[in-house]
């Protein structure tokens, strides 16, 4: 405050300044408390911001209606050796499937370090469990395949066939063995299981 | 352009137009960009697809607000509500097959209209906004035909729309979540139809948005021309009324013969029959494609080995547009002086053509390598000659003007004098 009142405020040296030549003195190497209040207060907006944006964002997700569908549970006592079934399970194909004495052998007789994705792709075994016959279907149940039939290149729905007594998909030529794993084509992974559980000698629960 | 000196000026008439024209100039806009609006007297009928795709967006909004009165976005009643459209609403089968086979027409519009760009050179300075600009508006347009294609909820609806999608899935870490939004929920299903008209309703309009820049971005570059010259002087140009007005409103009228013969005579010949079988979320059927103005870019898709490596040189095939005009290397617009060029460019026109034949055929034997080769060709065509052509091409001397390129033709042999004597009687 020693200051004459001719001086203008950048005469003054910094450290005699008050709090507003401080402020109007800073160089750009030396950030004012002005400079902090403008990012600050910034910041704060952008905050504000996203917040708005976000209910806009996340509507487009699940919502609880269909989430709440996500568990069902089905009867597979009419299913004999060698027959399929297809049901609904969140809105898409599942392959609940008897396998054939032979189909079992030959998906056993296969090396896993020979396939092309060697996770067994179940989560209901730890992550990153191989891709071995055993581990694509639930202990006990060797003879029941249950899988999400949906091909895991762009989702189309694979038919029988191929030459891995198996699953061919139409779209793109991607081939699945008689234990659900990719064998041939574009696809990257072996076909997906879902969550299941058997709830009693005929009884399953998926999701 | 519109500043050169000798144009006529605007001028209001009655008193309530002076009135009206100092508080809101629109009669001035208009005027000076479609009336007065000089532009090259060189001009040929590649240049009037830019008049017929504005006629063909018009269309598609107004074709598309009436079907929207009478269709049901929802998975259990969609495939119905069109059916209903096609046999109780008056007049439904004739608007739903002007909107169907409309985007077709659309896209073979903006087909000639792109290549007809790449031709002369136009994406070339000072018309590089104005060319992303394009690329934007095409982009727009795949988006809402995709999402319109969804909407009949058949089986072709249904399982492009899955295909598409799951590209999504390809994108490592956040590809399932993001696919997961996309749908809202786990697979291809109400939600996604919901929100897929929605959006549907809404792009044509950010369509019709960025044609206003589009076009503005035009007016003030200036139109590029068959000679790929700058106008020099308004010998070059004619007012935009009556020549390019009536020359497009010709165009125009012969577009639409071929586009009512299409609609009366063979209106699902450009759709898939598979269409007309309601989705099932259980059978994909035995063969699907896209829609054939996306077959060249699902070629391309399948004709790599690996999902996430297809899906990226599918997002590369397009985006490689946007770079074009920093590609080419060449000072010289127009392909009618670039002798090498117009040979390279009808090779590309037919690797695209080819593209998309093989986009139909499945995946087998001899069309995997053939797709592939294709593939290949696309991206060296952008990506290695097109940069070099402009070292290497010993390109044809310009003509000093548009107004001596016109003369030299009509009088066949380059010497303006004999051809001044009467240029109008020689053609």
């Amino acid at each position: 405050m020693a200051a004459s009142p001719a001086a203008g405020y950048d005469d003054r040296p910094e450290d005699e300044g008050d709090d507003v030549a401080t402020t109007l003195n800073h160089t750009a190497d030396e950030p004012s408390r002005r400079d902090f209040l403008y990012l600050a207060t910034g910041a704060f907006g952008l905050v504000g911001a996203a917040a708005t944006i976000w209910p806009f964002i996340d509507q487009m997700n699940p919502d609880a209606s269909t989430l709440a569908l996500s568990s069902i549970e089905i009867d597979i006592g009419g299913v004999a050796v060698g027959q399929e079934i297809t049901v609904k399970w969140r809105g898409k194909p599942v392959f609940v499937r008897q396998r054939t004495a032979k189909e079992i052998a030959d998906a056993k007789a296969v090396e896993v370090s020979t396939l092309r994705d060697q996770n067994a792709q179940n989560p209901n075994l730890p992550a990153n469990s191989p891709a071995t016959d055993a581990n694509r279907t639930a202990p006990g149940k060797e003879a029941w395949l249950i899988q999400i039939g949906i091909c895991t290149h762009l989702g189309c729905v694979p038919n029988r066939g191929g030459t891995y007594e198996g699953w061919l998909c139409p779209c793109h030529g991607s081939q699945y063995d008689s234990a659900g794993r990719i064998r041939q084509g574009p696809a990257p992974e072996n076909l997906h299981i879902p969550p299941y559980q058997f709830t009693g000698p005929t009884k399953v629960k998926i999701g | 352009m519109s500043g050169l000196p000798g144009l006529p000026q605007y001028q209001p008439k009655s008193r309530f137009m002076k009135w009206f024209e100092a508080r809101l100039p629109i009669g001035g806009l208009v005027h000076s960009s479609f009336i007065a609006y000089p532009t090259p007297r060189n001009l040929n009928y590649w240049w009037t697809f830019g008049g017929i795709l504005t006629l063909m967006l018009a269309a598609q909004i107004v074709t598309g607000i009436v079907l929207a009165m009478h269709y049901t976005p929802s998975a259990a009643l969609a495939f119905d509500s069109v059916e209903h459209i096609m046999r109780d609403v008056n007049y439904g089968w004739l608007l739903r097959y002007m909107h169907a086979v409309g985007a077709s027409f659309f896209f073979f519009a903006v087909y000639v209209h792109i290549f007809r760009g790449m031709y002369y050179g136009s994406y070339k300075a000072p018309r590089e906004i104005l060319w992303i600009l394009g690329v934007i508006i095409y982009l727009l347009m795949m988006a809402t035909g995709f999402m319109g294609y969804t909407l009949p909820w058949g089986q072709m609806s249904f399982w492009g729309a899955t295909v598409i999608t799951n590209l999504f899935s390809a994108i490592p870490i956040v590809g399932d979540a993001i696919t997961t939004w996309l749908w809202g929920g786990f697979a291809v299903g109400d939600a996604t139809l919901n929100r897929f008209f929605s959006l549907h309703y809404l792009l044509p309009f950010m369509i019709a948005g960025v044609v206003v820049l589009h076009v503005w971005a035009l007016h003030v570059a200036g139109q590029n021309n068959p000679a790929g010259i700058d106008v020099k002087s308004n010998k070059d140009v004619v007012p935009f009324t009556p020549y390019a007005t009536i020359k497009d409103a010709f165009g125009m009228s012969v577009f639409a013969i071929f586009f009512a013969y299409f609609i009366f005579y063979m209106p699902d010949w450009l759709g898939h029959a598979d269409n007309y079988t309601p989705a099932n979320p259980l059978q994909t059927p035995a063969h699907i494609v896209p829609e054939w103005y996306f077959l060249p870019f699902y070629a391309i898709l399948r004709s790599i080995p690996n999902k996430l490596g297809g899906v990226f040189a599918m997002a590369c095939a397009l985006f490689v547009l946007f770079i074009l005009p920093w590609l080419d290397t060449s000072r010289v617009r127009s392909a009618t002086y670039r002798p090498l060029f117009k040979q390279f460019f009808w090779v590309f026109v037919l690797d695209c053509l080819a593209l998309g034949y093989i986009g139909s055929q499945e995946p087998v034997g001899g069309w995997i390598l053939a797709g592939r080769i294709c593939t290949a060709y696309y991206f060296i065509h952008f990506l290695i000659i097109v940069p070099l052509l402009g070292w290497v091409e010993r390109t044809k001397p310009l003509p000093p003007s548009i107004a001596d390129a016109v003369l030299a033709k009509r009088g066949g042999g380059g010497v303006p004098a004999t051809a001044t004597a009467a240029p109008e009687r020689r053609g």
